[in-house]
């Protein structure tokens, strides 16, 4: 097992060194040079010139990615262009909300696709089965911007029962928890964990429905074994499944929150990398991508472990 | 009624909306302690349904048994499924016929067998790590230890197939099922799974129902054979009386297809024709069809089984002469 962990960790290794060349690149696969971003089309040669070197980017290419790579290795993720300040305070601040949406969303979608799915895999064929299919299609076929405006319009506007708009009654980006800051989180979260909890159940629906066709539900059921016994043997054959497939739908719910963190201005990743595409803002998109990548390579391989853990079969 | 097993017109019938299918229409036998019977017949012919009727496990919700099925006192059909569930794998127990894929795959062999004697006997965890020792080492698995950690995947056919069967013996059945456990075998482990399935049996003194098409496997373990076709024993008895001089030609069919001793010399022959639809059944004799001494009396009524009970005897109004096989 200690080796597997090893291996798993080792080929996640070039992964994220090639997410990080990726990131590295975007400056430069960017329509036009970088500079023009920094300078306005008018600025007098020696001033490009001097602007290049203080940005190193009169260096070749590899040795400005090396240089990138080790400033973002010692936490240096370079300065915002729009506001001039640090990258990594605002990213820390939008990256925890980003992180508490998604869990929240999580915590909802997840719990309930595991249900409807489990229970309309035991039950193909029933009414319970039927209802979850068109509950799991429209889960995932609903554009959840829409959902999201629907819901201020009717939980915000009409019943005036939540807040709308923002992580905090105070205004200001920390979240803690209390009512005041639940409350603004359930709409945003409700409307992020539709997707999931669709694609959840609709997974779950076949795992379930799969293993109770197999053989060995038959010998289990031979041995005399009761509900409860049966429960058991489905659960740990259909968790290693399950469980990548949430690893990667958290993955997604970190990742792409951008349109419902901009419905409901939520100050998480999303916003920030709205705004920083709309000014612009290399730097600031470059390391939000940077680090919500390697959120997603490390959720990857914490899946891969798991799964490992639990299906003897993965352990080579 | 002293016998282990005792059926008399068992009808199986699977329903679906559009469809029903007659798998099993109208089985007689009984089966004493200690005694092997070979049900023997083509894929499709009602056997395993047969044999999982034994248990009731067919798919619950689509089968419709009628008859009397009694299994060690105990009337199958309209025992409570509560009840049911504490004779599976307690005095009645079966063997599958594919290892691989009847063994939970992501359980060790010790967790499967352990946990069967645990949930009939209730005893400790030590005490049923215990007897899943013994287990192995009565089904000839060696360094049992180091086998009961390991998983399904982990071990050769042959070893998961002897470890399907510690499985079912874990809690001394009085009647072992075994539906074609050497078929997904290879052919010298196949010999050494009937052996040792032989041995056990002798041992424990079980009685042993046998699926299996291959009549090779069934000369080798059986007291009694019964050849079915369709849903129905068309022929049984004795396995050295229904071998050396069977009555019905399907049997005379099987055994002509089939290399035994006494073969030297003749060209095996083959029986033309497939199985019947068990959607829609023929009103006379279901291998008409197929049968090479058919005439217009073979389609009237379904022929009864003549002789007496228990003798052998076969499903047939001709009963041609042997040397045709």
């Amino acid at each position: 097992m200690i080796a597997t962990i090893f291996r798993r960790a080792l080929y996640s290794l070039p992964i994220a060194l090639a997410v990080s060349l990726f990131c590295f690149l975007l400056v430069h696969i960017a329509p036009g040079d970088p500079i023009n971003a920094i300078l306005p089309p008018d600025a007098p040669a020696d001033v490009v010139a001097q602007v290049k070197e203080a940005y190193g980017l009169d260096k070749p290419l590899p040795v400005q990615f090396g240089i990138w790579l080790f400033r973002v290795l010692h936490g240096d993720l370079g300065r915002s262009l729009a506001t001039g300040r640090d990258i990594w305070p605002d990213l820390h601040s939008a990256l925890a909300n980003t992180l508490v949406l998604a869990a929240a969303a999580a915590m909802i979608g997840f719990p309930l696709g595991t249900m409807f799915g489990s229970i309309a895999g035991a039950f193909r064929g029933s009414w319970i089965d039927r209802a979850a299919v068109v509950l799991a299609v429209a889960g995932v076929s609903v554009p959840h911007y829409w959902l999201g405006m629907v819901m201020v319009v009717i939980f915000s506007v009409l019943l005036n029962w939540l807040p709308s708009m923002g992580a905090s009654p105070d205004g200001s980006g920390v979240w803690a928890l209390d009512w005041g800051h639940l409350s603004h989180i359930v709409l945003p979260a409700i409307t992020l964990s539709v997707i999931p909890m669709g694609i959840v159940t609709r997974t779950l629906r076949g795992i379930v429905g799969d293993i109770l066709n197999q053989d060995f539900i038959t010998t289990l059921r031979g041995k005399g074994l009761r509900r409860g016994g049966l429960i058991a043997h489905v659960v740990k054959n259909a968790a290693p499944q399950a469980l990548a497939v949430m690893g990667l739908q958290l993955g997604y719910l970190m990742g792409g929150s951008i349109l419902v963190e901009t419905v409901f201005a939520w100050p998480g990743t999303g916003l920030l990398l709205n705004n920083a595409i709309f000014q612009r803002d290399i730097p600031v998109l470059q390391a939000t991508i940077l680090v919500l990548s390697m959120f997603f390579v490390g959720l990857n391989l914490a899946v891969d472990l798991a799964q490992a853990l639990l299906d003897p079969r993965m352990r080579r | 009624m002293s016998n282990l097993v005792h059926v008399r017109d068992l009808t199986v019938k699977f329903v679906s909306r559009d469809r029903t299918v007659h798998a099993v229409n109208g089985v007689d036998f009984d089966l004493d302690q200690g005694e092997v019977l070979c049900i023997l017949g083509e894929s499709g012919s009602g056997k395993s349904v047969t044999l999982r009727a034994l248990m009731r496990l067919n798919p619950p919700t689509r089968t419709v048994m009628t008859g009397t099925l009694n299994v060690g006192g105990q009337d199958i059909i309209t025992a409570s499924d509560r009840e049911i569930e504490s004779i599976r794998g307690r005095s009645v127990a079966m063997v599958f016929q594919e290892p691989m894929t009847a063994l939970d795959p992501v359980f060790t062999i010790g967790q499967q067998i352990r946990e069967t004697v645990i949930r009939h006997e209730g005893v400790s965890k030590a005490d049923a790590h215990k007897r899943a020792l013994e287990l192995l080492d009565l089904v000839q698995i060696p360094s049992a230890e180091r086998r009961l950690a390991a998983y399904p995947h982990e071990l050769s056919g042959g070893l998961r197939q002897r470890a399907m069967i510690a499985i079912a013996l874990s809690c001394r059945p009085k009647l072992l099922l075994a539906d074609e456990p050497t078929t997904a075998l290879d052919a010298t482990v196949q010999i050494q799974i009937l052996l040792l399935l032989r041995r056990l049996q002798r041992e424990l003194g079980m009685g042993v129902i046998f699926v299996t098409h291959d009549l090779g496997v069934a000369g080798e373990i059986a007291d009694r054979i019964a050849v079915m076709y369709a849903g129905r024993f068309v022929e049984e008895g004795a396995v050295r009386e229904v071998m050396r001089h069977a009555k019905h030609p399907y049997t005379q069919g099987l055994l002509g297809a089939t290399v035994h001793e006494g073969m030297r010399g003749k060209r095996l022959t083959t029986i033309i024709g497939s199985p019947p639809n068990l959607a829609n059944l023929p009103t006379g004799c279901a291998f008409a069809p197929r049968c090479p001494s058919a005439d217009a009396a073979c389609l009237e009524a379904v022929p009864g089984l003549d002789g007496a009970f228990g003798a052998h005897r076969a499903r047939c109004i001709h009963q041609p002469a042997e040397a045709m096989a």
